[in-house]
């Protein structure tokens, strides 16, 4: 499959291995193409996870990456693009529903937008809170002092 | 700023809009459920549309509980980790410490001596068996049937008890290290396991004959909250839910991970799909737990519980993502290592996150009354989901 991929998608495709578990790393404008192709003609039936890592450091700063698993070939693969901080996706809500929740956990810890997505906001912080708190330069202890002090009227949540 | 009242969304704010102008013609209703309700096991806001007693749909608000674990995890070392993990899924925390040092062990390319593997099974089964009786008599509960919740309850404590002896902690127990255990098993600790594998075996019949063919436990349950195959597998759903849509799949027999090859057991699934069959299969699972143990505790090894690692664990650089087969579903660990003795990050894959999901689509249609079924049949864990 791997190679197949290789020799249609060429550069834009890095197939990877570490620990016995493969991955690749794909360009971000191949995403939606390699996403759907993945579901439909490599059977990649049940998308586990979208995350993301955030590389301060790095031009491009966010790793964005879809664990998928599929179930008539007993198989997991990970698929990782690399964008810059603004830069957004397609969402992959219409390839699988499951992605809804975890494109909307994605955008809230890390601020990535994704296009297309049925509910683009917030899910696990409240709707007003400001800041992405996996990203690297949000601090352990901060918070949205001005919603805490608004909307729970005390001084500090610490 | 925003109101925290008004967290509901544009769409269901402008129905009520609507609602309040036409209200001779209005047919359909928004009510808000929770966050403090008996039955949401938790933190659970769920906004729903009704039309007179029937779901149009759902919103779930959660969040209630986050309290940012995998931030706190890109700050401490990967060992002072491992007791935070605990605290996702209170009533599995067995569980979630197999997956996370299994995760850790794995890059740092070590494995677990065979004595420890056996007592993690023993000890991972035992706590599959006390989160599933914890949701039977809550699940039980929550429909209108009091006793199961005492019975369940009066055989989990003999698991607890279990658990408090070998490690000290009930609940949160942080039972295993990276690389094995901390304790060996105390004396008489296979004894115990067996006199407790005879004492519960005819207490789940018992179980059963409160409920498995009891008219109000059909009513309530049969065809209530079905959710196909198809859909199960688009949702992400996993765990007893998906093999209740007829989906044989499960983590111990599909990728193997700790000595789970070495056993023999089966895996039950279901048909329909819907809260009865759920309940089926996670009854069939007590038994398959029952002859894990069993095994497992006939064929413990002697030896030593703890591999050769290194006292500052420092794992090579790179990334890996290592699942389990949670007594709620797929629970995953994504962990990213960037050569320092403190994960780079940290992403745990819930099963309660991912299952929640599908409650919109479990609920259309249905009563009011079964979204209480549902949500208890989906066996939640809000610390878990809000992490």
């Amino acid at each position: 499959m791997v190679a197949k991929f290789k020799s249609q998608y060429g550069s834009g495709i890095e197939p990877l291995s570490y620990l016995g578990q493969n991955y690749m790393v794909v360009e971000r404008s191949l995403i939606p193409e390699i996403l759907q192709v993945l579901r439909n003609e490599e059977e990649f039936d049940y998308c586990v996870d979208i995350t993301a890592v955030h590389y301060p450091k790095r031009e491009k700063q966010f790793d964005v990456i879809w664990v998928l698993y599929s179930f008539p070939r007993n198989e997991r693969i990970r698929v990782t693009t690399r964008i810059a901080d603004g830069e957004t996706l397609a969402s992959s809500v219409p390839i699988w529903a499951t992605a809804n929740w975890l494109e909307r956990e994605v955008f809230d810890m890390f601020g990535i937008k994704f296009d297309g997505h049925p509910d683009m906001k917030r899910i696990l912080l409240p709707d007003g809170w400001k800041g992405h708190p996996l990203r690297k330069d949000y601090g352990i202890l901060q918070q949205d002092n001005e919603w805490v002090q608004i909307n729970l009227g005390i001084e500090s949540g610490q | 700023m925003t109101d925290p009242t008004s967290l509901s969304p544009p769409s269901l704010e402008t129905h009520v809009e609507a609602h309040d102008k036409t209200f001779l013609d209005a047919n359909e209703l928004v009510i808000n459920m929770g966050p403090q309700h008996p039955a949401t096991h938790g933190v659970l806001r769920v906004i729903l549309r009704l039309d007179g007693e029937k779901v149009m749909g759902l919103e779930c608000v959660i969040g209630y509980l986050h309290r940012g674990v995998e931030k706190i995890a890109e700050h401490r070392t990967y060992a002072m980790f491992n007791p935070y993990v605990d605290r996702m899924d209170y009533v599995a925390a067995v569980s979630n410490g197999l997956g996370y040092c299994e995760a850790v062990e794995k890059l740092l390319n070590v494995e677990a001596p065979p004595r420890a593997q056996y007592v993690r099974v023993i000890l991972t089964e035992l706590n599959r068996m006390a989160s599933h009786q914890l949701w039977l008599g809550t699940h039980a509960l929550d429909i209108g049937a009091i006793t199961p919740l005492f019975y369940t309850f009066r055989d989990r404590e003999e698991i607890l008890k279990i658990f408090e002896k070998y490690c000290g902690a009930r609940l949160t127990t942080h039972a295993f290290r990276i690389g094995g255990l901390q304790y060996e098993t105390y004396e008489g600790f296979e004894k115990e396991v067996r006199t407790f594998v005879n004492f519960v075996r005819p207490k789940i019949d018992e179980y059963e004959e409160l409920l498995t063919t009891n008219r109000i436990w059909l009513e309530r349950t049969k065809g209530v909250g079905v959710i196909s195959a198809k859909d199960a597998i688009a949702l992400g759903v996993t765990g007893p839910v998906l093999r209740a849509s007829g989906v044989k799949w499960d983590i111990r027999k599909a990728q193997p991970y700790a000595n789970y090859k070495n056993f023999d057991f089966d895996i039950p699934t279901g048909e329909n799909g819907d809260t009865y069959d759920r309940y089926i299969v996670r009854m069939a699972e007590f038994r398959q737990s029952l002859r894990i143990i069993e095994q497992a505790v006939e064929g413990i090894p002697e030896g030593p519980v703890m591999a050769k690692v290194p006292k500052v664990i420092k794992p090579p650089v790179g990334e890996i993502y290592h699942s389990i087969e949670a007594p709620k579903g797929e629970l995953g660990y994504f962990i990213v290592s960037d050569g320092s003795t403190q994960p780079y990050r940290i992403r745990v894959r819930p099963p309660s996150f991912v299952n929640l999901q599908a409650l919109d689509v479990m609920c259309r249609g249905a009563m009011v009354a079964d979204v209480i079924a549902v949500i208890g049949t989906l066996d939640i864990v809000l610390g878990e989901v809000d992490r």
